[in-house]
């Protein structure tokens, strides 16, 4: 399988990420065969065969041993995946780029990848972390919009559809750039298609933004109303951030049903994305039966890395959802203040315009300038509030339910494999082995997936951009009162 | 000492202190130099608003409150409150006059009162007739500390949502708030007694030096019914008024001055009442800003404390500056209350008070049609037509009399309205810029140090 790899057009390693691991189990091959090529060129081209021999670079070689023992393995893996390793070894850079050929990840491999592979993807974290330091630059080269929501069609059978514009130097399209007409249900096929891909072999796949029945109806009916636009104005972002998110994804962009969603100018309809179809159905009787079976499941954590990250989640998704509804307050009340203030320009002229002391009806009908201005300000602060940040923190949260979704479905993993064991031990038979070598890779998969970086490196973009605008608020605000004052002055 | 009902142990008595030696006085423009303390810097020569000097908030540099009025005197009768202490639901004031006065028997003396007596006072001039056509500065709002104590018993009954610093946090708001609130009672009674201490006729009345000196309590009683209904039924003559006063009737105004004066402050008071009420609804929203950022900034201290990494540093400097901010808007917030809610608030009284004049004099002017008329037919009849002479020329005297001083009266509070605006326009602009620039500076920090991270 590694020979059907070809050199990635964007070989110059800086984007060796974990994609690797997570192309199915038998690239570890590949990945761990490039551990031996020369520590300074990134040619990839030079993919050795496979020899798996463990003279990797690992800086333990205690972890390549290959040992049944699969929690001491966990366990040093645990400290390796600490992002703040001392042990981060600069030879491990040199990681070749994004396979090209989509790998169905269902593929299991022998289990003799397994303990090489634990040690793997923890030095690719490691490394990608480097890389990732030393270069900033996402070199996906592929950028994704989501603009121009148009009403199509008319009453009840309407519907909202978005250009989804791509710019990209990928070679695996066709073009360089192309957009296509996408609606809601097509972004929701889209994901729930990936999701049953990849989902149960433990990645997180960015979650799609939720269907809002009443938001979509207000629109259908044709109220152009302000919360309607800026219902479509929420969803149009929400879904260009999801495709940035799912393109961003290595292993995702590689899934033909992604280039097929981007790239083909007709789609078919996702009819099962709609809520009250038999498909809706289904999954809803799916989730209830998740639930139950979520709190009669006792699964004995026996792998402290995931106990501890699944605490860690929880705590997480807590804090977020606090914080989520403090910003939300937030912006409700800057839209308040901003109305408030509008209303009292207003009386603010008003006055000025009654007032008998000419000067001081000048400044006033000034003050009350200002004060518009202001409120004009709010508003857009109120906007950037909402879009920038309250989304941002929804978002993750939603990520993180999809986290917990993967944590889930590790859970029924174990449950299989425990009931895999007990089969073991009843038969003895290679097919329970099989199953026996699907959980700790998807495990490993699982771990991989948590991607500290990505997330702290979104964040704090984000983080920035809505504190420069409060920064511009707030200049924005000097320069109106700057101008303001001499006016006061010259009150007689 | 006494404790205010369901008050948190902090705040049992606030005081307001008053420093009365050292201080650099403020008073360039008021002769005999001393009674006024300043805690910021006054930009105008010459006359100038009395301005508090606030209990110092070590980490807090809130502007002193000033109320928007500018007074000229002589420096012969010289009132303060020096003090004032609020216990339960009543606020004590401890009055401090200065004055070397005949009719007092000392030159400096304290007296408490409370603020049915300020009332009691203000009612007294009102009624009086020889003060018919002077404004009566217009008396001072009872304080109302409900919507403090009712958040504050709000908070004490505690939100399980809500962890400890915020709490803590939440409380120092509104004792600064309950803090906020007292200072303007006092300033505003103050003002109250200055403006009457500084005015040449008012000053002279006998009441006010009862006020002032009378050491036992005034035993003024809240109204009682008949007094409320007493005030019901001015009310309703006051609508009368206001029917003679926008010209229902068909008085006819001879006088230009008055003619645009009368409807110069009609509109002007309902647009300024208005105004108030939005400026108001500002204020507030802006404090509920404020108050946002309390538990983002503790979500944020919380999730950085969580963090393990790189974002724990950044999680942690954001949840400082959330709570940076939250103190600058919350001054902002104080400040556009102090400057321009408050100037709204005052003017509107005296725009009322000028309206109250406006009525008087109109009066005096029917009273004036009804004498002529009285004189007419005296004469038609040829009965008590001396009787009617005389009486036709009290109420010629008195109108005129008093059209003369309320013409002066108006054009007095014409030039006071325009410097007291510009004066707090003025600083509320200088404020303003102060915290963008500091909301800025602070915001830029952080973006650096951000920024600077890996």
């Amino acid at each position: 399988m590694a020979a059907e790899r070809e050199p990635p057009p964007l070989g110059d390693g800086k984007q060796a990420d974990f994609e690797e691991l997570e192309d199915g189990e038998d690239l570890f091959t590949s990945t761990v065969s490039t551990l031996e090529s020369s520590p300074s060129s990134p040619e990839p081209a030079s993919l050795p065969a496979e020899d798996l021999s463990t003279n990797s670079n690992g800086p333990k070689p205690a972890e390549i041993i290959l040992d049944d023992d699969r929690e001491d393995l966990f366990a040093e893996a645990t400290e390796e995946v600490s992002l703040d390793s001392p042990e981060r070894e600069p030879i491990l850079s040199p990681e070749p780029s994004p396979a090209i050929t989509p790998i169905t990840p269902t593929t299991l491999m022998a289990p003799r990848i397994e303990s090489k592979s634990m040690s793997a993807p923890v030095i690719f974290d490691r490394s990608r972390d480097e890389i990732e330091e030393e270069a900033n630059g996402d070199v996906f080269d592929i950028e994704i919009g989501v603009s121009d929501p148009e009403k199509v069609g008319d009453g009840m059978n309407a519907y909202m559809a978005y250009r989804v514009t791509t710019k990209t130097s990928l070679s695996m399209f066709n073009k360089n750039e192309f957009s296509v007409k996408r609606r809601f249900s097509d972004f929701l096929g889209l994901h729930s298609k990936l999701a049953t891909k990849y989902l149960h072999v433990g990645y997180i796949v960015p979650p799609a933004p939720e269907k809002s029945i009443v938001g979509m109806t207000k629109v259908k009916v044709g109220k152009e109303d302000s919360s309607s636009t800026e219902f479509v104005e929420k969803r149009r972002a929400a879904l260009e951030r999801y495709l940035q998110r799912t393109v961003k994804h290595p292993t995702l962009l590689q899934d033909p049903d992604l280039r097929q969603f981007l790239e083909s100018s007709e789609l078919p309809r996702a009819v099962n994305t709609q809520a009250l179809s038999g498909a809706g159905i289904l999954r809803m009787v799916n989730k209830a039966a998740d639930a139950v079976n979520k709190m009669t499941i006792k699964m004995n954590e026996s792998d402290a890395w995931f106990e501890e990250k699944q605490q860690q989640f929880e705590n997480l998704d807590q804090q977020l959802r606090k914080l989520h509804a403090s910003v939300e307050a937030l912006v409700c009340h800057r839209k308040e203040l901003s109305a408030n203030t509008a209303a009292f320009a207003k009386s603010a002229a008003m006055l000025g315009n009654s007032e008998d002391h000419t000067a001081l009806s000048r400044a006033l009908s000034q003050l009350a300038e200002v004060e518009e201005k202001i409120d004009q300000l709010h508003q857009e602060q109120a906007f950037a509030d909402f879009y920038v940040f309250s989304e941002l923190l929804s978002d993750y949260i939603r990520l993180i339910a999809a986290v917990k979704g993967v944590f889930d479905h590790r859970m029924k993993c174990w449950q299989k494999w425990d009931d895999a064991q007990i089969t073991l031990q009843k038969k003895r038979e290679a097919e329970a082995k099989m199953m026996l070598a699907n959980k700790p890779d998807k495990i490993q998969q699982a771990k991989n997936e948590i991607r500290e970086k990505e997330r702290v490196k979104d964040f704090k973009t984000v983080i920035i951009k809505y504190l420069e605008s409060l920064v511009q608020t707030q200049q924005q605000l000097i320069k109106y009162w700057e101008a303001f004052l001499p006016e006061a002055k010259a009150i007689a | 000492m006494k404790a205010r009902r369901q008050a948190p142990p902090s705040i049992q008595r606030a005081r307001w202190g008053r420093n009365l030696a050292a201080s650099p006085a403020l008073s360039r423009g008021l002769p005999g130099g001393r009674g006024w303390k300043t805690g910021s810097k006054q930009k105008r020569g010459g006359a100038r608003g009395p301005v508090m000097e606030e209990n110092p908030d070590p980490g807090e540099e809130r502007q002193p409150c000033s109320v928007s009025v500018v007074l000229q005197g002589d420096g012969a009768l010289q009132v303060e409150i020096s003090d004032a202490v609020s216990e339960r639901d009543k606020v004590k004031f401890t009055v401090h006059t200065k004055s070397c006065l005949p009719h007092f028997s000392q030159t400096e003396f304290s007296v408490v009162r409370q603020h049915e007596e300020f009332i009691w006072l203000h009612d007294a001039y009102t009624d009086n007739e020889d003060y018919a056509g002077i404004i009566i500065p217009p008396a001072p709002p009872k304080p109302d500390f409900e919507a403090s104590r009712e958040k504050l018993q709000r908070l004490g009954e505690g939100d399980s949502s809500v962890t400890r610093e915020e709490f803590a946090k939440m409380k120092q708001e509104l004792e600064g708030e309950y803090l906020a609130i007292f200072k303007k009672t006092v300033a505003m009674h103050e003002v109250f007694l200055q403006r009457l201490a500084t005015h040449p006729t008012l000053r002279r009345d006998h009441n006010l030096y009862v006020f002032l000196e009378y050491g036992q309590d005034l035993s003024v009683r809240g109204k009682n019914k008949k007094e409320l209904f007493g005030g019901f039924i001015r009310n309703i003559v006051k609508s009368a008024d206001e029917a003679l006063i926008t010209g229902v009737s068909g008085l006819k105004e001879v006088d230009e001055f008055f003619e645009h004066e009368r409807t110069f402050l009609l509109e002007y008071h309902t647009r300024i009442r208005d105004a108030c009420l939005r400026a108001d609804r500002v204020m507030r929203s802006h404090k509920c800003l404020a108050e946002d950022y309390i538990p983002i900034s503790a979500a944020l201290s919380s999730l950085g404390t969580q963090e393990v990494h790189q974002l724990k540093t950044s999680f942690l400097k954001l949840a400082e500056l959330f709570e940076r901010l939250r103190k600058l808007e919350g001054r902002v917030a104080s400040d556009e209350d102090l400057k321009l809610s408050d100037m709204l608030h005052y003017y509107m009284r005296d725009a009322q008070a000028a309206k109250d004049l406006l009525y008087r004099r109109l009066r005096a002017l029917v009273d004036y049609e009804n004498a002529n008329k009285a004189l007419d037919k005296a004469r038609m009849r040829n009965r008590e037509v001396r009787a009617a002479e005389t009486h036709q020329q009290l109420c010629c005297r008195r109108f005129e009399h008093l059209s003369d001083s309320a013409k002066h009266e108006l054009m007095d509070f014409k030039a006071r309205r325009g410097s007291a605006f510009r004066k707090n326009l003025i600083e509320l602009a200088e404020l303003e810029l102060k915290h963008a620039k500091a909301s800025t500076l602070l915001l830029r920090n952080t973006l650096i140090a951000l920024k600077g991270e890996p």
